[in-house]
């Protein structure tokens, strides 16, 4: 099967352009080849109808109807656990890291240098072990 | 109720202004009681030329400088020019010419007590209490250099090897005494500041959060 997500009803969909870029919002119905209507009910996002190409479809689905009200959808979002699935997912991971790391203070960022260091120093230290033994 | 007119309102106003005269009580019993002075003595003269008076300039008023919101007392800013850039310093305080004290401290970094422009750093959001550090002592004064006299030769071997004052050495020891104290209570703020500030590949300064 050449593809495993459609634009459809319930996508949960990451907008990747403009003010409300990095946000989910659930595909509420469609409007044409190009447009779809959405709302993101975590992230506060109201209803309003924007280009595909400014979405990344996910892996994620809320079961819901086409039309679905925005209470409905807030419901079906939070019975569907989408919040933390995208939190647990790879893609989110490594989107909030990518935040993380960019909103570092640089005490932090020293921080991170010195927890590098001590790690690949642990790491080289056991690799020349074991080459040692093996040899 | 009816309001006064404008006109009678203008010719009142104008009457106000146009009093002159002030009614003094006087003491005494043969001096009448009061007596009508007037306000103002006009010049008893007036200059044939129209002689222009400078219009004060509004220039070169000293007004104390206001320092951006990041720099706290306490917090570690990096340098970015003089012979000490690139160094993390921790600030003091800001002095009433406008500059900031920072100090290094001497003994991690090699950085004194000195005035710096705020211009010329980059304000971190670390900050180290510096409750305990005594700066009331220190001002522009105490940074002055000595003017070498004019017109006097001066060998350059000499004045390059000028020694810092006793007293200084003394008041850096001590200011770094307070403030060392604070620094090891965080493991990392040590190696911190004795650190060089650079970028790396893909580090952009103006999207970088300090």
């Amino acid at each position: 099967m050449p593809y495993a997500r459609f634009v459809q009803i319930g996508r949960v969909c990451l907008v990747n352009y403009g003010p409300m870029r990095g946000s989910l919002v659930v595909v509420v119905n469609v409007v044409d080849h190009n447009r779809v209507l959405v709302e993101g009910p975590a992230a506060g996002i109201s209803r309003q109808v924007i280009r595909l190409t400014r979405l990344s479809l996910t892996d994620l689905m809320v079961p819901i109807q086409l039309g679905a009200r925005p209470g409905t959808l807030a419901k079906a979002y939070a019975k569907a656990g989408i919040d933390e699935a995208w939190a647990a997912s790879s893609w989110g991971k490594k989107l909030s890291t990518r935040s993380k790391r960019a909103n570092l203070s640089d005490y932090d960022r020293f921080k991170v240098m010195v927890a590098r260091k001590t790690k690949s120093r642990a790491i080289g230290k056991e690799v020349k072990r074991l080459k040692k033994a093996a040899a | 109720m009816v309001s006064a007119t404008r006109d009678q309102r203008v010719k009142r106003k104008a009457a106000q202004e146009t009093t002159t005269t002030i009614t003094k009580k006087i003491g005494g019993d043969k001096n009448g009681g009061e007596r009508t002075i007037t306000k103002t003595v006009g010049s008893k003269w007036y200059n044939a030329d129209n002689v222009k008076t400078p219009v004060a300039s509004r220039k070169h008023v000293h007004k104390p400088r206001k320092l951006r919101a990041s720099l706290k007392p306490g917090a570690v800013l990096i340098l970015l020019s003089g012979r000490h850039r690139a160094k993390r310093v921790v600030m003091l305080g800001s002095l009433p010419s406008g500059l900031l004290l920072v100090t290094g401290p001497y003994a991690i970094n090699g950085v004194p007590m000195r005035r710096v422009d705020a211009a010329y750093v980059i304000a971190t959001s670390t900050i180290v209490d510096v409750s305990g550090v005594d700066v009331s002592k220190y001002d522009d004064a105490y940074f002055k250099r000595t003017k070498k006299p004019s017109g006097v030769d001066v060998d350059m071997e000499e004045s390059a090897k000028r020694p810092v004052p006793e007293h200084k050495i003394a008041d850096q020891k001590a200011v770094d005494a307070a403030l060392i104290a604070e620094i090891k209570k965080d493991s990392l703020l040590k190696p911190y500041l004795s650190s060089l500030f650079t970028l790396t590949d893909g580090q952009a300064p103006h999207e970088l959060k300090f």
